[in-house]
């Protein structure tokens, strides 16, 4: 595996930081939330790619990490955390400096909610393995419009969940976990669907909001270790 | 809609004996010792009797979603009105239940004035708020495993079950069927290896948690809805046997729920 340490733009951490190790794919947007999430909480990480287009994640060396053979997995010490929500709340609840979640308990469920809006009913069914497996029974037409009919639908309730809250960010001005969720399937949705964005002006603001963060652009596929031109 | 009211009564379990008589105590203002002989010997209305009834499920029986919840409902000893989701009559898609869900998903809790959806996201919310029968282990490890598993369930098994109608429709129930057995044997392979370091009893040791809450109503849809041969699963299927002891488990199942068609009443 492709390895590198990797310091998030902000490096204000107590000392002693943490000897993270992010089991991470360029272009996977799990792995890109933590990446984000690590960056938003100033701790440093080594990257370890593997490699999803070699079928690495079926090595024996990356089953004991992951039995279930995704990316992103977080080691820390002698725990091993896989499942980007999984790994997100362990992080909220070891580092909670930079806290991303908020300590009102509305906008705490609000956050747990559009999250797994994402995780749940968004991200699963575009997932590379389901559009394959698509486009394989259907053919190709079918696999766009079932990708577009799935991120659609999500980002329609979406909308409607944030419109009274959102501010610069998902749920106010402050950035927050559904907005570590939201910012890469945003993206995804753009580059790799061409998801017309102009139906979801919420969303559409708010991606503007990440786009100028540093830890956002930090955590961009393009710049990862392991992306290929 | 149909509406029926269910009444918990909390089950003392080594999860929440503790947190009963200390909260009980607290309430009385007295030293919490004597109370755990009165606790010990079944008087567990304090924490109870306290609760408004304020909060409402909106359910539909045959969904593992909703399963999820009313079983932490039920292990929390939480009173809820139940409101069924009539899902055949597309109940989910009327403007009056999107505005409660804009994803048209059953579960969705009502506490007062804050409305939630999402199964995870709800157990989540009722453990901070109600902390008896605690749905987190205090180990971090533990912790971790129940988020992992969980979330496992939620995002890469059940999802898949979202694929099922458009199978159905285009290549005929008995292709859909061979489609989800594939994919929820994919998954149950990867708990098996997930969780044989930790399990007990149950999933992650001898106490219920999370990840048992998901994983009772998917390995019962496995069965009954799906007819996987779980054989071939040791672990999962020892931890069903385990979760059919309990009521707050057998209760919650889609057989005896208010809204259950009477061909499909247990």
């Amino acid at each position: 595996m492709q390895q590198k340490s990797v310091s998030p733009v902000d490096n204000s951490t107590s000392t002693a930081p943490p000897k993270l190790i992010l089991y991470s794919f360029w272009q996977s947007s799990c792995s890109w939330r933590v990446r984000f999430a690590l960056n938003l909480k100033g701790l440093p990480y080594e990257y370890r790619a593997v490699n999803l287009s070699n079928g690495e994640q079926f090595s024996p060396e990356f089953e004991k990490i992951n039995p279930l053979h995704y990316v992103p997995a977080l080691a820390d010490a002698d725990l091993v955390v896989s499942d980007s929500l999984a790994i997100l709340l362990y992080l909220e609840e070891k580092y909670p400096h930079k806290a991303l979640m908020p300590v009102d308990r509305r906008l705490r469920v609000l956050n747990l909610q559009a999250a797994n809006i994402v995780s749940s009913s968004i991200q699963p069914l575009h997932m590379v393995s389901v559009l394959r497996n698509i486009e394989e029974k259907f053919g190709s037409e079918e696999r766009s419009s079932w990708a577009q009919s799935k991120i659609e639908t999500g980002f329609f309730a979406l909308e409607k969940l944030l419109n009274s809250l959102a501010g610069k960010y998902a749920t106010g001005d402050e950035i927050y976990l559904a907005d570590v969720f939201l910012a890469p399937q945003i993206a995804v949705a753009i580059k790799r669907f061409n998801i017309d964005m102009s139906k979801f002006p919420t969303l559409s603001r708010i991606f503007n909001s990440y786009k100028a963060l540093p830890e956002f652009l930090d955590s961009l596929p393009e710049r990862q270790p392991d992306a290929v031109n | 809609m149909t509406i029926a009211y269910k009444r918990n009564f909390p089950t003392l379990t080594i999860n929440n004996v503790s947190t009963y008589y200390l909260l009980a105590a607290e309430a009385m203002s007295i030293h919490p010792f004597p109370l755990c002989f009165i606790m010990a010997t079944g008087g567990h209305g304090a924490r109870e009797e306290a609760e408004p009834k304020k909060l409402k499920l909106y359910s539909y029986w045959l969904s593992s979603c909703s399963c999820r919840v009313r079983i932490g409902l039920d292990l929390k000893g939480l009173e809820y009105e139940y409101v069924a989701v009539n899902f055949p009559e597309g109940e989910q898609q009327t403007p009056e239940f999107l505005k409660l869900n804009p994803m048209g998903y059953v579960p969705v809790l009502v506490d007062g004035d804050i409305v939630l959806a999402d199964s995870f996201a709800i157990l989540l919310y009722l453990d901070e708020k109600f902390p008896q029968h605690p749905l987190l282990p205090k180990d971090s490890v533990r912790r971790a495993i129940n988020f992992q598993a969980a979330n496992v369930i939620s995002s890469s098994i059940q999802p898949r079950q979202l694929m099922l109608q458009h199978m159905r429709e285009k290549l005929g129930p008995q292709e859909a069927i061979a489609c989800a057995q594939d994919d929820l044997r994919t998954g149950f392979a990867a708990l098996e290896k997930l969780l044989k370091d930790y399990a007990g009893r149950y999933a992650t040791g001898n106490e219920v948690f999370l990840v048992d809450l998901f994983l009772a109503p998917q390995i019962h849809a496995a069965i009954t809805r799906f007819k996987v041969e779980m054989d071939e699963f040791p672990l999962l299927s020892r931890l069903f046997e385990a979760y059919m002891e309990l009521p707050a488990f057998q209760d919650n199942m889609p057989g005896k729920q208010p809204d259950t068609p009477a061909e499909h009443r247990v």
